[in-house]
C-alpha cells in the first residue's frame, strides 16, 4: 500500500509556555511507493519518529493529511489503519511467551475479523517461521538475544498482515554484528512479503544499505528524498552531504571564480558555469587523489593504513574542520609519504581533486550551487 | 581464625542488641504459653503442657476476636486493594491535578490513627444531640437511624472495616501509582496499534506487570489486619470485649495489661495461634505468588 502524505504537520507547545511551539514535523509532502522499504533518516532529534507516529497514528497531526493507499486515515485510530510498528526497545510482553506475545494481536480482533483458535495458531506459526522463530515459540522475551527479540517483534508487527510495516530505529539496541545481520534479515522479510515498509534511523550506513529510498530530514524539515546512491552523489545542500558517508565529507572556505576553483590561492579545480564568488565547497574523501605536482597543498597529518584502502589525515588553511580525511588506493601511497608521516616531521602532500566528488555550497544557506543551466 | 574472631568481635553488639530484644523474647513467649498455672506474682508455674492453649482455644472472647480478625482481614484486604488499583488508575489516568489528588489521598497516612477516630466519631457516634452524619443522611432518604457504635454487631463491624481501609489506603496507592507509572509506556503504544480493548489491556498488561506489587500489598495487608488492634481502641476505647470488637492482638493485650490482665501464659499462647495463623496464610500467599505472578 502506498502512502502519501500532504503538508503534514506536527507542532508541540513549548515546555515553558512562553516559548514558541516546537514543530517536530514541517509540512511533509511525499509519497511512499508501494512495496519499498523506506529509510527516514536525520540526526536525533529531528523528528522522524513523530513522523512515524503520526503515519501509525499514535500521534494526532496538527495540519495536514494522511493517506494509506486511496483512503484517508488522517483521523484513524493506529488499530483501524492496518499497520505493524515496531518498537525501538520491541515492547514484547515479558510476561508472555513468544507464542502468546505473536498471538495477542490476532486475540483483539473482535466481531467479524474474529478467528477461530486453530486459524490463530496456524498465523501465529507463519509468522514465526518466516523471521525464523519456529523453535523458540515457548521461550520467555528475556530468554532470547537481540536479535531474536528483534525477530518476535517483526513477527507480532507482520501477524495481521497490516498494509503497512514501521519500524523505529530497529537496530540501535543490537550490538555491530547482529546489527548487520538483522538488517539484511529485516531487507529478507521485507522482499518475501512485499510490504510496504518505513524504518527510522540515524544511521545513514544502515539506512543507505538496505533501503529503496532515504529521506533525510532534519529539523522537522525534509532535506531530499530519494535512492541512497543518487542522493549520497548528488545531495541537495550542505547537510545532506554532511550527514552521508563515512568518513564525512570535507569543507573548506573557498571561492569561485572565472569557472576556477581557488582554495586559498590555488586553483584546485575547475567548475564551468558555476556562478562565480564565495562559496563553501565539500570534496568526499575518496574525491583526492596523491599527486606529487597535484594543485592542492596540504599538511600531513597521519597515514592510517585500512588494508585495501589508506586513510591519509590531513590539515589545510582553507578547511572548516580541523582534520581532514582522504581515502585512497593504498598502491598509490609512496613509500616516502609513509615515513614523513611516522617521523612526525612536517610532512606535505599534495592531491588532485576528483571533480565528481566536489560540491560547492552557498555560504550562508547551505544550498547546492550548480552550473547555470543544470537543474537537479 | 584471627579474622573469623575480628568479625565477631564486630558482630557482637547487633548480636547482643538483637538476642535481648528479639530472640530469647521470641524463646521466652514459646516457653510461657507451655507454662501451666503460672503465678505472676511468685513467678512459679505448674507444670507444662496445653492447658493454656486448650484455656484460650476455649475462651468465647477469644474465639470473638479471632472471629473478628478473620472477618476483618477477609473484607479489608481485598476490598482496600481493590479499591486502591482503581484509585491508582484513575490517578495516573487525569492528567491535570493529578497533584492535588494525590495529596488529598495520601492525607490520612500522615494523620493520626486517634484524630482519624475522631473525625469517624462525628461521621457515625450517636450523642445526646446528634445522630451523627451518617445517619443524619440515613434519615433524609427516610431510613431510621442506626447506632454504630453502640449497637448491632454489623454495624459495628462496618465502621470498623471501613475505618481499616481508610487507614491503610493511602500507602496501597502510593505504592501502586509508582509501580504503574514504572510501566514502560511502549507496552501500552504496542497494545493500541494491535487494537487492544481497554480492559484486556489492564488484565493482560498493567496487571501482569504490576503484580509483584500487588502481592506485596496483599501479603503486607494480611499481616497488618490479622495484628489489627489499634484502630478498633479508636472507635470503641480499651474494653473491647465488652463491645464485641475484640481483636487477637486486642486479646493478648488484655491478657497482660487488661482488667483480666495478669496472665502472660495465656497470652503466650493466644500469640503463638496468631503466629501459626500468619505463616500458615503467608505461606500460602507464597505458594499462589509462583502461580501468578510476573517476576520482572
Amino acid at each position: 500500500m502506498k502512502v502519501v502524505l500532504e503538508h503534514l504537520t506536527k507542532r508541540f507547545p513549548n515546555r515553558n509556555r512562553k516559548g514558541d511551539d516546537v514543530i517536530a514535523v514541517n509540512d511533509f509532502n511525499f509519497e511512499i511507493p508501494d512495496g519499498k522499504l523506506i529509510g527516514l533518516l536525520g540526526p536525533s532529534g529531528c523528528g522522524k519518529s513523530t513522523a512515524l507516529n503520526l503515519i501509525c497514528g499514535l500521534e494526532k497531526p496538527s495540519d495536514g493529511r494522511i493517506f494509506f493507499g486511496d483512503k484517508d486515515v488522517t483521523n484513524l485510530p493506529p488499530e483501524s489503519r492496518g499497520v505493524g510498528m515496531v518498537f525501538q526497545n520491541y515492547a514484547l510482553y515479558p510476561h508472555l511467551t513468544v507464542r502468546q506475545n505473536i498471538l495477542f494481536p490476532l486475540q483483539n480482533l473482535k466481531g467479524e475479523d474474529k478467528l477461530s483458535k486453530e486459524e490463530m495458531e496456524k498465523r501465529a506459526l507463519e509468522a514465526a517461521e518466516l523471521v525464523m522463530l519456529g523453535e523458540l515459540m515457548e521461550r520467555r522475551p528475556r530468554e532470547l538475544s537481540g536479535g531474536q527479540q528483534q525477530r518476535v517483534a517483526i513477527a507480532r508487527a507482520l501477524v495481521k498482515t497490516p498494509g503497512i510495516l514501521l519500524m523505529d530505529e530497529p537496530l540501535s539496541n543490537l550490538d555491530a554484528r547482529l546489527r548487520l545481520q538483522t538488517r539484511e534479515e529485516i531487507r529478507r522479510i521485507q522482499l518475501r512479503t512485499g510490504i510496504t515498509t518505513i524504518f527510522v534511523t540515524h544511521d545513514q550506513e544502515e539506512a543507505m544499505s538496505i533501503s529503496d529510498e532515504i529521506i533525510v530530514m532534519k529539523d522537522g524539515v525534509v532535506h531530499q528524498i530519494g535512492a541512497p546512491q543518487s542522493v549520497y552523489d548528488d545531495p541537495t545542500d550542505r547537510f545532506v552531504a554532511e550527514f552521508l558517508g563515512t568518513p564525512a565529507i570535507n569543507i573548506f572556505d573557498g571561492e569561485i571564480k572565472g569557472g576556477n576553483v581557488l582554495l586559498g590561492g590555488d586553483v584546485i579545480g575547475h567548475a564551468a558555469g558555476v556562478p562565480g564568488g564565495e562559496a563553501v565547497i565539500g570534496i568526499r574523501p575518496e574525491g583526492f587523489k596523491i599527486a606529487e605536482d597535484g594543485p592542492m597543498h596540504c599538511d600531513l597529518g597521519r597515514v592510517e593504513v585500512m588494508g585495501r584502502d589508506t586513510s591519509i589525515v590531513f590539515t589545510h588553511t582553507s578547511a572548516q574542520g580541523k582534520q581532514l580525511r582522504a581515502i585512497v588506493d593504498a598502491t598509490t601511497v609512496p613509500a616516502t609519504l609513509r615515513e614523513s608521516a611516522g617521523a612526525g616531521s612536517e610532512g606535505k602532500v599534495s592531491f588532485t581533486v576528483n571533480p565528481f566528488k566536489m560540491y560547492f555550497f552557498d555560504k550562508t544557506t547551505g544550498e547546492r550551487i550548480l552550473p547555470k543551466g543544470e537543474n537537479r | 581464625m584471627k579474622k573469623d574472631l575480628k568479625a565477631w568481635l564486630f558482630l557482637i553488639p547487633a548480636i547482643a542488641f538483637l538476642g535481648v530484644f528479639m530472640i530469647y523474647p521470641l524463646f521466652d513467649v514459646l516457653i510461657y504459653s507451655f507454662e501451666q498455672g503460672f503465678n505472676f506474682v511468685s513467678q512459679s508455674f505448674a507444670g507444662y503442657g496445653f492447658y493454656n492453649y486448650r484455656f484460650v482455644l476455649s475462651d468465647p472472647y477469644f474465639l470473638q476476636a479471632l472471629k473478628n480478625t478473620f472477618i476483618l482481614v477477609i473484607i479489608t484486604v481485598p476490598v482496600s486493594t481493590g479499591l486502591s488499583l482503581l484509585i491508582s488508575l484513575g490517578l495516573t489516568s487525569i492528567p491535570k491535578l493529578k497533584e492535588l489528588y494525590q495529596t488529598i489521598y495520601f492525607l490520612p497516612y500522615v494523620t493520626n490513627t486517634l484524630a482519624v477516630g475522631l473525625v469517624f466519631m462525628i461521621l457515625f457516634k450517636k450523642t445526646a444531640y446528634s445522630d451523627g452524619l451518617i445517619n443524619l443522611m440515613i434519615n433524609a432518604f427516610g431510613g431510621s437511624s442506626v447506632d454504630f457504635m453502640d449497637g448491632p454487631y454489623w454495624a459495628k463491624m462496618m465502621v470498623t472495616c471501613i475505618y481499616t481501609i481508610w487507614i491503610v489506603l493511602p500507602f496501597k496507592i502510593l505504592i501502586l501509582t509508582s509501580a504503574l507509572s514504572s510501566v514502560n509506556p511502549d507496552y501500552y503504544k504496542a497494545a493500541r496499534v494491535d487494537g487492544t480493548s481497554r480492559a484486556r489491556i489492564f488484565w493482560r498488561i498493567t496487571v501482569p506487570m504490576i503484580s509483584p506489587m500487588i502481592f506485596y500489598l496483599v501479603i503486607t495487608g494480611f499481616i497488618g489486619a490479622f495484628k489489627a488492634y489499634s484502630d478498633e481502641v479508636a472507635l470503641f476505647g480499651v474494653d473491647l470485649n465488652t463491645a464485641g470488637m475484640n481483636t487477637i492482638v486486642g486479646y493478648i493485650y488484655d491478657m497482660l495489661y487488661g482488667n483480666s490482665g495478669g496472665y502472660p501464659s495465656f497470652a503466650s499462647a493466644a500469640a503463638l495461634i496468631l503466629f501459626v495463623i500468619v505463616f500458615a496464610i503467608t505461606c500460602i500467599n507464597l505458594i499462589v505468588r509462583k502461580k501468578l505472578v510476573y517476576e520482572g
